[in-house]
C-alpha cells in the first residue's frame, strides 16, 4: 500500500533514490541538496539500500566517479545545485556524450556571484545545451515521481541519455508537503534490472570509453545524441503512461490549466505554477479567460507540442527564472519563439524574468502578468517584448 | 588513416565506444614520422631498454632480442635512441626522405 508522509522535496528525492536503490552514489555537498545526501547516507547507514556511497572532494570529483562507476557498468546517480553544477561542468557534459544513463536531482539555486543560495533557474539552464534531458518539478510528490522515471528514460535502449530532474531550491527542496510514497518492490519493478551498453567491466567483451576523435568522426558521434533526444520525447510520455497506472496520475511533457478556451496565457517551469494557478481561477472567476501551460520537459523541448497546445490564444507571456545575458530573452522565452515562429503562429509573446535569487514570485507579480497579457490581447501587439518582474529600478 | 568510404553517423557505436580490444593498432601512424630510426646490430647489446620505453610498443622482440621497428606505428619520437645506453647507441635517427 502507498503511504502518504510528511516530506520535504529533498527527501522526497532521497525516498526515490533509496526505492531505486542504486549500485553508486558519489557526491558532494550544497546546499540546498545538502540534506537531499543526508537524507540518503541515512539510508545507506541504515542498510535499507545496497547503495556503495562514495563522499568525494568536489562535485568535478562527484561526476567523475558517478561517470566511471556507470561506464563500468553500475546504475549510478548524483544529486547538486548551482555552483556545484558549474564546478562538474566538464563532466556533464562527457557523461552525456558517453550515452551514460545518469539520474541527478538538480536542486535548483542562483549561480555566483555575488553568493546566493536561494532559487532560480540559472544553474540547469546553463546547462541546457549538454544533451541531458531535462526535467521540472513543480513541488515534492512530482520530484519523487520524476525521479523514478528519469531512471527508465535515461536506460531506455532508444535514449541512453542522462536526466537531470529538478526541483527549487528551498521552495521545494525544503518545503513540507504531503507526499505519496509507493512501496520499494513496485518502484524496484517499474525501474527493473539495470543493462548496461557495454560495459567496462565485461572482460569478454572489452569495449573503450572516450577515445580521440578527429574532424572527419566527432561530428558523426554528435548527430546520434541529436536523434536520442527526438526519440525521447516519445519515450517520457510512454514512460508517463506507464508510471500512470502505479501512481494514478498523468505525467506528459507538460500540464495545460483551463486553456481549452483560454485566450491568453502564462508559460512557466517550477514551482511558480502553483501560483500562477492561483491566479488563473481568480482571473476566470471574473470572466478573463486566462489559462496556464506548466512545462514538465524542458529538454528535449517539445516544440511542435507546444505549438499545438497554443492554437486559438491570443497573447502568451513567458516567465523565466533564468537571464540568459546578451540573449534577446530568457532560455524558455526564445525556446517558445523559436517554437512558434517555427509554426508560423504569430502570436504576440511577452518575456518576464522574475525569482532570480529567491525573490519570491507573489499572486500581485502574476496578475501584473496578466494585466499586460489582456493589453496584448487588445492591441495585438507587444508593446515590450522583455520585462523583469518586481525589480527595483 | 585514409579509408575507402567513411562510414555514415548511423553506422557507428553511439558515444564513439570501440568494441573491438586493441584495434588501435589498425590506425597507422608511421606517417607521422619525420626522423626514422635506424639499427646498429654490431653495436646493439639487446638490453632492451627501447623497447621498454618506446611509447607505440615499436620495438620488435623475439627470443629476447632486438629483431626490428614496426614502422608502420612509430613515430620517430626518438625515444629509443635517447634511451640507448652511452656506451651502446646503437640508434640513430635519420630524417625521412620525402
Amino acid at each position: 500500500m502507498a503511504k502518504t508522509l510528511a516530506l520535504t522535496g529533498n527527501e522526497a528525492a532521497a525516498y526515490a533514490m533509496m526505492q531505486i536503490n542504486p549500485d553508486v552514489v558519489a557526491a558532494y555537498p550544497i546546499t540546498p541538496q545538502t540534506a537531499l545526501m543526508q537524507k540518503f547516507a541515512d539510508f545507506v547507514s541504515d542498510g535499507d539500500v545496497d547503495t556503495e556511497l562514495i563522499l568525494v572532494e568536489s562535485e568535478h570529483s562527484a561526476m567523475s566517479a558517478t561517470l566511471g562507476a556507470s561506464a563500468g557498468g553500475a546504475r549510478a546517480m548524483t544529486a547538486t545545485a548551482a555552483n556545484g553544477l558549474a564546478l562538474m561542468w566538464e563532466i556533464v557534459y562527457i557523461a552525456a556524450s558517453n550515452r551514460l544513463p545518469i539520474v541527478m536531482p538538480v536542486v535548483n539555486r542562483a549561480l555566483s556571484a555575488p553568493i546566493n543560495i536561494l532559487c532560480d533557474h540559472s544553474d540547469t539552464m546553463g546547462a541546457r545545451d549538454s544533451s541531458w534531458i531535462q526535467i521540472y518539478s513543480e513541488n515534492a510528490q512530482e520530484a519523487y515521481h520524476n525521479t523514478i522515471q528519469a531512471i527508465r528514460i535515461a536506460e531506455h535502449p532508444d535514449v541512453l541519455l542522462p536526466v537531470m530532474v529538478t526541483l527549487d531550491g528551498f521552495i521545494i527542496s525544503h518545503g513540507m508537503e504531503d507526499v505519496v510514497i509507493l512501496e520499494k518492490p513496485e518502484v524496484q519493478k517499474f525501474v527493473g534490472e539495470y543493462s548496461p551498453h557495454y560495459p567496462l567491466l565485461d572482460a569478454d567483451k572489452p569495449v573503450s570509453y572516450g577515445p580521440i576523435d578527429f574532424h572527419d568522426y566527432y561530428f558523426e558521434h554528435k548527430k546520434p545524441q541529436v536523434d536520442a533526444m527526438e526519440t525521447a520525447v516519445g519515450v517520457i510520455q510512454q514512460i508517463g503512461q506507464e508510471f500512470s497506472s502505479l501512481c494514478g496520475r498523468e505525467y506528459g511533457l507538460f500540464e495545460t490549466y483551463r486553456m481549452d478556451d483560454a485566450e491568453m496565457a502564462v508559460v512557466v517551469l517550477g514551482s511558480t505554477a502553483g501560483t500562477a494557478r492561483y491566479v488563473v481561477d481568480s482571473l476566470r472567476q471574473q470572466g478573463v479567460r486566462a489559462g496556464l501551460l506548466k512545462l514538465r520537459v524542458f529538454r528535449p523541448f517539445p516544440a511542435a507540442e507546444i505549438a499545438e497546445a497554443f492554437g486559438q490564444v491570443k497573447a502568451l507571456a513567458v516567465l523565466d527564472r533564468a537571464i540568459s545575458f546578451g540573449a534577446h530573452g530568457g532560455p524558455l522565452f526564445m525556446e517558445i519563439c523559436s517554437a512558434l515562429y517555427n509554426a508560423h503562429l504569430h502570436i504576440p509573446v511577452l518575456n518576464f524574468i522574475y525569482g532570480l535569487g529567491g525573490r519570491a514570485a507573489e499572486i500581485e507579480n502574476i496578475e501584473e502578468v496578466f494585466t499586460r497579457l489582456q493589453k496584448a490581447v487588445q492591441t495585438g501587439k507587444v508593446d515590450q517584448a522583455i520585462n523583469y518582474l518586481n525589480l527595483r529600478e | 588513416m585514409s579509408q575507402a568510404k567513411e562510414p555514415g553517423y548511423k553506422d557507428l557505436a553511439i558515444g564513439g565506444k570501440i568494441l573491438e580490444a586493441g584495434n588501435s593498432e589498425q590506425y597507422e601512424t608511421g606517417g607521422w614520422r619525420t626522423f626514422r630510426p635506424v639499427h646498429d646490430p654490431e653495436k646493439c647489446i639487446h638490453c632492451l631498454l627501447c623497447w621498454i620505453v618506446c611509447p607505440d610498443g615499436a620495438i620488435i622482440v623475439k627470443d629476447g632480442k632486438w629483431t626490428g621497428f614496426d614502422l608502420k606505428h612509430c613515430k620517430g619520437c626518438g625515444i629509443c635512441a635517447e634511451e640507448c645506453p652511452p656506451k651502446v647507441k646503437a640508434i640513430t635517427m635519420v630524417k625521412e626522405e620525402k
